[in-house]
Formats: C-alpha cells, structure tokens, sequence
C-alpha cells in the first residue's frame, strides 16, 4: 500500500481532503433523495389503491407468506449491520475487515435473494403473477391482479436495487482487499454504505405494508 | 462533530438488536386486533426504525447541517407527495358520497 492510496487523495478543485469527502457525502444524498422520490411514487400508488379496494389488498396480503417474510428482513436488516461495520473498519483503516463485512453483506443478500425467489416462485405455480402466469382461484376479488401488480413491480425494483448494490460490492470489497482506502479516504465505503442502507429502508416500509396489513382481519 | 469520529462497537449492535426486536414487535403486533390503529401502529414502528437505521448506521447523526438538509429534503418532499395526493383522494368521499 503506498500513501498516496492509503491517505487519499486531494483532487484540484478542493480545498480539502475534508471539503472532498463532504461533496461526496452531499453528491450520495442529493441521489438517496431522488431514490426516496422514486420508490415515493409507488408507495403513494400503494397507499392509494388501498384505500380504493381495501378487501382486495387484504386478501392480496393473505397470499404472502409472513415467515418468510419475516425472515427477509431479519437477513436485511443483518446485512445493514455488517456493511456499517465494513464501513467502520475502513474508518479505522483496516482493509481486510472491510472486505470480510462486505463479503458477509454479500452472503446475507444472497441469502434475501434464495428466500424472495422461493416466495416469487411459489407465485408463478399459484397462478398469482399478472401478466405471467395468472389464474387465481374463482371468487378472488376483481382487483387482486392490482394487489399482485404493485407486489411485484415494488419489490421486483427492490430487488433490482439489491442487485446493483451487489455489484457494487464486489467491486469496492476487491479495491478494499487491494488496499484502495484508508481512514482518511474511505468515501468509496462509506457512499456503499449508504446505498445499502437505503435498500434496507425501502424494505423496512415494503414488509409491514405489503405482508402485514389486514392480517388482524382473519 | 466530525464524520471522520469512528463509533463504538456497542452503537452499531444497539441498534442492530433493536431493529431485530421492532421486526419481531411488528409482526406480532399485526395478528393483534387493534381495528384501524393496526395500520398506524405498524408504520409508527416502520418509522422508528428507519429513523434508527438514519441517524446511526448512515451517520447522519455525526454529520454536517448540510448534509442532514440533503438527507431530509428527500422526506420532505414526499411528504408533499402524499400530503397533496391523499388530501384528494381521501375526501373523495365525502364529497361525492362513494359507498
């Protein structure tokens, strides 16, 4: 590792390795707002078609299964904490713990990945995947399709999200194996980080709303 | 406070147990019949955690007054979003006398 790489480096047009590291920061956020107003329009899409058919929602939410459900977010939520310990031992600069906890992050989302593709796949043979394979069973309400439609589309960009938050993992874990960061220039973790937990938050709201809703009701 | 402060250990699995117990809270909660509060109660919860999951895991409780005016416009702006949307959508009723 040389200093260059391990102190970081000051580009031109800041002042500061700090002022650099801020403009980062700021640069994630302005983008998490902008992801917050893009899952936001879904949930409003969410919350408004519930309000319209409620019973439809219910009966949607009946079809989800809860342990599995459950489980997720537990495995999500997991995945949040080792990828705030990578960013702290990057912090602390030490790399091959960053890569460790990133590496733990990976295995926990592919673990959310194995659960949420057994639950899709559960769908397809139910016949409650609109568009793909749907045939519910008779006497389900008319508007369970949209239930299914916004189940699948909001999770599904969920997922997709995960996806890219995977690939990005691999590349920041090989540079911090490399030894890319230190505790003054740890931006590429930390920006990660952020990412990562952003998922989990999308989560966080996605499970009561989608899984839990309606259940008192039967 | 600087970003650059690293926090201990117990910070981050405080928080990590938490978020474990909430989830388990909801869940339980949600075959409780609570009427319409159970709605309420279960984005209460969801809210908690995301504040949780904001102020310690991304730090935002150590960052910059800049940085935390970037991390709640985000919210801010879809409280707009649904406040605007929903103020239509639930009066309908009342205004037309749906159902």
């Amino acid at each position: 590792m040389s200093d260059a790489t391990t102190s970081g480096r000051l580009a031109h047009h800041f002042e500061s390795l700090e002022q650099q590291h801020e403009s980062a920061l700021l640069g994630m956020w302005a983008f998490l707002a902008q992801e917050v107003m893009f899952f936001g329009g879904l949930f409003t899409c969410y919350v408004v078609y519930r309000n319209l058919y409620h019973d439809a929602f219910v009966e949607g939410s009946h079809h989800l299964d809860v342990f599995l459900g459950t489980v997720n977010t537990a495995v999500l939520i997991g995945s949040s904490l080792t990828i705030a310990l990578g960013v702290r031992s990057a912090q602390l600069g030490r790399p091959r713990a960053t890569a460790g906890f990133i590496g733990a992050t990976i295995a926990l989302a592919l673990v959310f990945f194995g659960i949420k593709s057994v639950e899709y796949w559960a769908k397809y043979e139910h016949g409650l995947i609109p568009g793909l394979a749907w045939h519910p069973e008779p006497g389900a309400s008319p508007q369970l399709g949209i239930f299914f439609g916004l189940y699948f589309v909001m999770t599904g960009m969920h997922a997709l999200h995960m996806l890219i938050g995977l690939g990005l993992m691999v590349v920041v874990g090989w540079r911090a194996l490399r030894g890319r960061y230190g505790p003054d220039n740890f931006i590429g973790v930390e920006v990660l980080g952020l990412y990562w937990h952003f998922v989990d938050l999308v989560w966080i709201f996605l499970f009561p709303l989608l899984y839990l809703l309606g259940r008192h009701a039967h | 406070m600087s970003d650059h402060d690293v926090l201990p250990l117990r910070v981050y699995f405080g928080v990590f147990g938490t978020l474990l117990a909430l989830t388990g809270l909801t869940t339980w909660i949600a075959y409780q019949d609570f009427g319409n509060l159970n709605t309420t109660i279960a984005l209460v919860i969801a809210s908690i955690k995301v504040v949780l999951v904001v102020l310690w895991f991304m730090h935002v409780k150590q960052s910059s007054g800049l940085v935390r005016i970037f991390a709640l416009s985000g919210f801010f702006w879809l409280m707009i979003l649904f406040g605007y949307t929903l103020s239509d959508y639930f009066t309908r009723t009342s205004v037309r006398g749906w159902e």
